[in-house]
């Protein structure tokens, strides 16, 4: 036949109903092997992380059973007199973090912006070493530093607040705001208070939430960074139009690293922090708990109840976490971000 | 702060912009060391859309990045000589390089809408940017004169509140123009408008371009030959020999450059035999 009859026959057109018909992936024999092994290490993270929830809640179990509402309700903790709860620690806990996330997320934002908008070119690449050096400083070094260095200052910083700022309920405290120098800084009544430990987690959130935001900030796209200066816009117009907008997952995502590590943190905490198991909202007085130093402090020389009740709060703070990044989440993916559209 | 919007018909109608005739002066430009403008001279009278053409390289995008001050935003880049908005150096030490980008807008090649943003809110960024607000029936008289300029408005009246992203690449980039119309700019540069989009939303812009240049001053960089003809009045030719910086080849009316060139180089380009 001709070639140019090949190029006028025409295949016909079937004159039954046409259905969707399965399409095999076709992968390729590397692809498929790299499929499977990739599937199996994320499930074992997974269940890793699965199972030390269904372990924790698993050990819990006698603890509540045996103290019901009142381990939630409780705020001493004294196992010898069988009275154990969690109230103080709990409060503890979300004070501590939440100093270390008031103070700690502004200066971390700052800090972020000013590297990836303002500083020199030259000395960029310096900054963003540094601050990722500082992110993996680990947390007993910040913790000796707090202790040695920020504490016996941040007390003054903590009676100026009590003095100016004192009708605020939660910088008021019962002495005289003087007065508690009792001769040396170190029987002051600010020491080892919430706030100091706060600040103390407040320096190690810093690097690790400004770095995640620096490394999104300096991914908000060129084409839009011009577009917003063509307009006329200023850096802080370009930060506002186009490096917010787009680094806005970034920035709810490292604040909730941020606060996963405040809230986890142990050992600076435990080194600042006189215990004291005390409901107490008034952040600048000596004496204060969270979850993870109580486990850290009573671990060792626990037995049997206690052990498990130590699990229990363990399980809390894990629910606790878990609960906040979940939040954290739903709010990225509801939010519209620039991040994926690319121009 | 607040700054209360000008009555109508002063800064904010645009189209009543001020007739500005832009003049490049010597203009040389550098990336580090490498010198890649040389003494380039080009006068860009109002009312009137020049075409910037010329081979990959040449310079064209760079020359029209110097005249918005987009150019010293790459960290190695460097320039000289003068660019002068009516006789006015926009170099000049104590020039607000934010009010030059205002008065001179810029559309760019890739569409760059800001994508977390309404279509409204695109439109009225600018103003937002340089510290104007608009409230109400102001405003939506103003998204619904820039998008009507900018041969958007049809499209899009029904949705206002969609991202700037829903939309397609060619409203994307009208989108981007009407933003550009909606702070008053003297003078609108365009580098490449249309190279990322279908013919018929370029035929769109193009008819846009000629609407725009009733009124304000219009450069143009583009890669297509019967753009340049079907839209601008003048045109410069710029070329990079081998090893050497960009220079203006020719430059004279459309017609001209197009028609009767003066330069067997000219000749050889507009006629499609090189670049």
């Amino acid at each position: 036949m001709a070639a140019s009859a090949d190029l006028l026959e025409k295949p016909e057109a079937s004159k039954e109903a046409d259905e969707p018909r399965t399409i095999e992936p076709g992968l390729a024999t590397a692809d498929r092997v790299f499929h499977h092994s990739a599937r199996a290490v994320a499930m074992v993270v997974l269940a890793l992380t699965a199972s030390i929830g269904l372990f924790l809640g698993y050990q819990s179990i006698p603890t509540l059973r045996h103290y019901g509402l009142k381990f939630l309700t409780e705020s001493q903790w004294q196992p010898h007199l069988n009275i154990l709860g969690l109230s103080a620690v709990l409060t503890g806990t979300v004070e501590v973090a939440l100093i270390a996330l008031v103070v700690g997320f502004p200066l971390a934002l700052l800090t972020a912006l000013y590297i990836s908008e303002y500083s020199p070119q030259r000395l960029r690449p310096t900054l963003v070493a540094l601050l990722d050096l500082m992110a993996g400083v680990p947390s007993i070094v910040f913790g000796l530093w707090a202790y040695f260095l920020l504490e016996p200052r941040a007390i003054y910083v903590a009676r100026w607040l009590s003095e100016y700022l004192g009708w605020i309920p939660i910088f008021k405290v019962d002495f005289d705001t003087h007065a508690a120098f009792l001769g040396s800084v170190l029987n002051s009544h600010y020491g080892a208070s919430a706030l100091i430990a706060g600040l103390a987690v407040a320096t190690m959130v810093i690097p690790l939430a400004c770095s995640v935001m620096r490394s999104v900030f300096s991914q908000a796209p060129l084409g839009e960074r011009e577009g917003a200066m063509a307009l006329g816009g200023s850096r802080w117009g370009v930060i506002r139009a186009v490096v917010l907008p787009f680094g806005r997952r970034g920035i709810i995502g490292g604040t909730m690293l941020g606060l996963g590590r405040a809230l986890g943190e142990t050992v600076a905490v435990l080194l600042i922090i006189s215990i004291a198991f005390d409901v107490k909202y008034k952040v600048l007085t000596t004496g204060a708990i969270t979850t993870s130093a109580l486990i850290a402090n009573s671990f060792g020389e626990a037995t049997g109840a206690q052990l498990s009740a130590l699990l229990a709060a363990g399980f809390v703070l894990f629910l606790m976490t878990l609960a906040i990044n979940t939040l954290a989440a739903v709010f990225v993916n509801r939010s519209r971000s620039g991040a994926g559209t690319d121009a | 702060m607040s700054i209360a919007a000008p009555p109508k018909g002063t800064a904010l109608a645009p189209g009543a912009g001020v007739q500005a005739h832009l003049e490049a002066v010597n203009v040389s430009a550098w990336f580090g060391s490498k010198k890649v403008l040389d003494r380039v001279c080009l006068s860009m009278p109002e009312t009137t859309v020049t075409a910037l053409i010329g081979p990959s390289g040449c310079g064209k995008s760079t020359f029209i990045r110097i005249l918005n001050r987009m150019h010293e935003t790459i960290a190695s880049a460097k320039m000289a000589g003068e660019v002068r908005l009516n006789g006015e150096d926009i170099y000049a030490p104590g020039r607000k390089v934010t009010e030059t980008r205002r008065r001179i807008g810029m559309v760019f090649q890739k569409p760059n809408p800001f994508p977390a943003m309404s279509i409204t809110d695109n439109v009225t960024a600018g103003l937002k940017l340089t510290g104007v607000r608009v409230h109400g029936e102001a405003k939506e008289q103003l998204v619904e004169q820039c998008l009507t300029r900018a041969g958007l408005w049809k499209e899009v009246r029904d949705r206002l509140d969609q991202p700037g992203s829903a939309l397609s690449g060619g409203q994307q980039q009208r989108l981007c123009i009407a933003r550009s119309l909606a702070v008053d700019p003297d003078v609108l540069l365009m580098d490449e408008p249309c190279s990322a989009l279908d013919p018929t939303s370029t035929r769109r812009i193009e008819e846009t371009i000629g609407e725009l240049a009733q009124a304000m001053t219009i450069v143009i960089v583009t890669h297509n030959m019967q753009q340049a003809v079907r839209v601008s009045q003048q045109c410069a030719f710029f070329l990079a020999e081998e090893g050497r910086p960009g220079v203006i080849v020719e430059s004279d009316s459309t017609e001209k450059v197009f028609g009767d060139p003066v330069d067997p180089r000219t000749r050889d380009y507009v006629n499609g035999r090189f670049g």
